[in-house]
């Protein structure tokens, strides 16, 4: 059996609301006042701010302690470590270092960053699980952390927000959600990108949905159940990247899913989207509440484009392991703080004090 | 060991001085004090200055300022232990002269501050760089820590600490040579804006350009001079950790307790026969913890001490009578030496308007960093 | 700061390693050659504890070169189980929360860099222990 034997996920303290950043634009009349705020078109309430000293390092190493913590292992027995963002502090340096170091993994470890916008995360969750796999080592831990950013006044600015999640991987009986099947689509798909040396991403606006996002999660879902010779209801939670509130609910609907089977890990609405930490974070929510045995189906999606599925099923081990750290409902619903639009800003890095 | 004495004194006004270098400030220090010695003799020189390398880019201080002073082949040093530096040097020049290795010492400090450098990165670098300065703080930081600690041990209160500016402020109004000169009140200095909270700017030593020199001697030059004589009755110096969160109690000086203890002892005088004192008030704060670790005042009193008047002139123990480092200035190096200037200016009966008269006895307290390093000078008119 | 004098450090800003003195059992922090209790010379490694308590602390309004941006910032002297006190940023946090003994945990957070071309910084922060 192979699997996730340890996982973690953290979001920063900081928020703005949507409003908030609505109001900067002259938006404040777009979407409806709804419960806690207004939303837009996004769905959205609130998104993650990372504080100005946070950045994917950061939240990677927060996430990865919580998923050591869980699995209970030396971390000197983990064999990789990889880190998939689309907001590494460096161009050329691996974060992956940094986060070894801090988490006292090495030298006996392979590292490597990953970067594929926003399925990075799952990307280096499909390598790590092929070392175990493969026999290569013991564990391998897998992470995905963004402090994605949107340029001001565009509708990625309501979105693009900061978390992480991270996955130790092991065999046997550690394993507290096994990994059944996994299948990844790619197709060569310009729909979103930075160039070198940009500070905010572009986009392809409406390109961004059917030939992009839909395609990708839709075609990899199907392939990977009929891999799995299973069906949409036979799945108890499926998680889908959630780039808004309305992308993985039509995702879902196209292929027989019904909200009830979302709703576990649909984080977009109070954190935004966390890019490579996405669907990774909503898997970790969605493990906070699993039962043993419920099937689970993961599938990330990254511009540029391609997506990962993952077929799963939590185990026994997992009610126990579980309340080794902190859930990610606890962190959401604990101490938060408010920011205006002008320390956003400030924090976001959208200017700066001179010398 | 031998006696020695102070024969000569000279210093620069303090103050943003923008058409005076920093070898400019020391010669013109220097020279006065020579003058003053009138002794046609020079063995030896040993300039205090803190971070000449980065406030201006000018290191070996050493040949620069014995040349530029016309005092070469003349040998000297630079001594260097943050704020505290020029009482270093002067230490250094006593043991010269006491010693008997030479008769005639010129001991010195000079600061260049406002050739626009990165001041509060600059005087940072007293602190642990690896382990406090890494993490963002800073002196007036360190000094707002060692408040809250105090407020919290003793009771002290915020107006009471705001008391110490206001009280030497007042002194420099009757210093011509002062960098600050101005009356300010409690109100005033509790409501400047926030520097390191509770410290606020009112609370914080400026920036200062300036220099400081003495003339030390022995018995038989000293007799030569036509001045009062002035002699170093007993020194004493101490260190403590370099980071404020290694100390063994956050509200208390321990090594200025030290060094005035071993003053004390050679000088056979006790806290009470000082009759004015010069203390390093590089922050409110500090004046307040100084007269308690020289025993001035009972450990935890400073505060009541201050906003009471009993460090006043007119006090039981005039403290900062120059107006001390909040508004005589700090050029950080020449402080040490300014220090020890403004008491030999008392003992001599010179010091104008804000003369304690019949002062017989002075004391001058000089610190490094946030209480790491510290000098206690005890002189006596003869 | 640069690479090699950041990169030594690396055990102490990520870790918390530091050593115990094997004469009079007092723990240093950074790990030092000559005991200063005891001058004694042989030491063992530990690592202290995540969570400590808040001894004092400031708000720095006026901030060294690289730190501007994040003013106003809180740094407090925090104690931890094993007897030493560490200098660190109090952060995600509102001053008036804080008290003396409030209970901290220790974050690994980015303290600045070393210029815009420069490598980054990191190091421990604390955080309410909520």
């Amino acid at each position: 059996m192979f699997g996730i034997v340890g996982y973690g996920a953290y979001v920063p303290r900081y928020r703005i609301r949507i409003s908030e950043i609505a109001a900067q634009w002259g938006r404040e009349s777009e979407g409806e006042t709804q419960g806690r705020g207004l939303t837009n078109g996004t769905g959205l309430v609130e998104k993650t701010v990372p504080g100005m000293d946070e950045d994917a390092i950061t939240i990677a190493v927060e996430a990865a302690r919580q998923a050591l913590a869980r699995a209970g292992i030396d971390p000197r027995r983990v064999g990789a470590l990889y880190v998939g963002s689309e907001s590494h502090p460096y161009a050329v340096k691996p974060s992956g270092t940094v986060v070894a170091e801090a988490l006292g993994i090495g030298p006996n470890v392979h590292v490597a960053d990953f970067e594929f916008a926003c399925k990075a995360g799952t990307e280096a969750m499909f390598c790590a699980l092929s070392h175990v796999k493969a026999g290569e080592m013991e564990f391998a831990l897998a992470i995905g952390a963004d402090t994605s950013q949107g340029a001001p006044a565009d509708p990625l600015e309501y979105t693009a927000s900061a978390g992480g999640a991270a996955f130790v991987f092991g065999r046997g009986e550690r394993v507290m959600c096994e990994v059944l099947h996994t299948h990844t689509v790619t197709s060569d798909t310009p729909d979103f990108w930075r160039r070198e040396g940009r500070k905010y991403p572009s986009h392809a606006g409406r390109y961004t949905g059917n030939p992009a996002y839909f395609k990708h999660v839709v075609g990899c879902a199907e392939a990977i159940l009929e891999k799995s010779g299973a069906a949409a209801p036979d799945f108890d939670h499926v998680v889908f990247h959630m780039p808004n509130e309305k992308f993985p609910i039509v995702a879902a609907k196209r292929l027989g899913f019904s909200t009830a089977q979302l709703e576990a890990g649909f984080l977009v609405r109070e954190i935004g989207n966390t890019y490579s930490g996405s669907s990774p974070m909503g898997l970790a929510a969605v493990l906070d509440r699993a039962k043993a045995g419920d099937r689970i189906l993961l599938v990330s999606y990254g511009s540029g484009s391609g997506s990962d599925g993952f077929v799963l099923r939590a185990t026994d081990a997992l009610e126990g392991a579980r309340g080794r750290a902190p859930s990610l409902r606890s962190q959401l619903e604990g101490h938060r703080i408010h920011l205006s639009y002008a320390e956003y800003a400030k924090f976001r890095g959208k200017y700066d004090v001179c010398g | 060991m031998r006696d020695v004495y102070v024969i000569g004194a000279g210093i620069t006004p303090f103050g943003e001085l923008w058409n005076m270098s920093l070898r400019d400030l020391f010669v013109a220090a220097a020279k006065d004090a020579m003058k003053d010695a009138a002794v046609g003799r020079l063995d030896g020189m040993y300039v205090g200055s803190m971070s000449p390398g980065l406030f201006v880019g000018q290191e070996h201080l050493s040949s620069l300022l014995a040349d530029y002073l016309g005092a070469v082949p003349v040998p000297c040093v630079r001594v260097e232990s943050a704020c505290a530096s020029g009482g270093g040097a002067f230490r250094s020049a006593f043991f010269e002269v006491a010693s008997g290795a030479s008769e005639v010492v010129l001991a010195g400090g000079v600061e260049k501050m406002t050739d626009f450098a990165d001041v509060t990165g600059a005087l940072a670098t007293a602190s642990d760089q690896e382990y406090e300065g890494y993490h963002g703080v800073t002196f007036p930081g360190l000094y707002a820590m060692m408040a809250r600690a105090h407020m919290r041990a003793y009771g002290t209160a915020r107006d009471e600490i705001a008391a110490v500016a206001v009280k030497n402020h007042e002194n420099a109004l009757l210093n011509a040579g002062a960098h600050l000169r101005v009356r300010i009140s409690v109100e005033q200095v509790m409501s400047s804006p926030p520097v390191a909270d509770p410290l606020r700017l009112l609370d914080c030593a400026p920036v200062s350009d300036g220099a400081c020199a003495l003339v030390l001697a022995s018995e038989a030059y000293a007799k030569q001079s036509k001045r009062p004589l002035v002699r170093v009755a007993g020194i004493g110096a101490a260190t403590d950790t370099i980071a404020l969160h290694a100390r063994s109690d956050l509200a208390s000086l321990e090594a200025v307790a030290r060094a005035a203890a071993k003053a004390y002892a050679a000088s056979s005088r006790r806290p009470k026969d000082v009759q004015v004192a010069e203390v390093h008030d590089c922050f409110t704060i500090a004046e307040i913890m100084a007269i308690e670790a020289l025993g001035f005042v009972g450990r935890g009193r400073g505060g009541p001490a201050s906003k009471g008047g009993e460090t006043s002139r007119e006090g039981p123990i005039p403290v900062n009578t120059s107006g001390g480092l909040k508004a005589k200035g700090h050029p950080v190096g020449a402080t040490g030496a300014a220090q020890i200037f403004e008491i030999v200016t008392q003992l001599r009966g010179e010091a104008g308007k804000r003369q304690i008269r019949g002062a017989r006895v002075g004391l001058a307290q000089n610190m490094g960093g946030s209480g790491g390093s510290a000098t206690v000078h005890i002189l006596e008119l003869v | 700061m640069p690479a090699p004098r950041y990169a030594r450090e690396i055990p102490q800003r990520y870790r918390f390693e530091a050593t115990r003195c094997q004469n009079c059992r007092k723990v240093a922090f950074p790990p030092r050659q000559v005991c200063s209790a005891c001058q004694g010379e042989a030491f063992e490694p530990v690592v202290l504890s995540d969570e400590g308590a808040l001894v004092t602390w400031t708000v720095i309004h006026v901030a060294p070169k690289g730190f501007a941006m994040q003013t106003p910032y809180v740094v407090g002297i925090v104690e931890l189980p094993e007897g030493v006190r560490v200098t660190a940023q109090i952060v995600d946090v509102d001053p008036s929360e804080l008290d003396f003994g409030t209970r901290v945990r220790r974050v690994l957070r980015k303290l600045g860099e070393e210029n815009e071309s420069g490598i980054l910084h990191y190091g421990y922060k604390f955080v309410i222990a909520r």
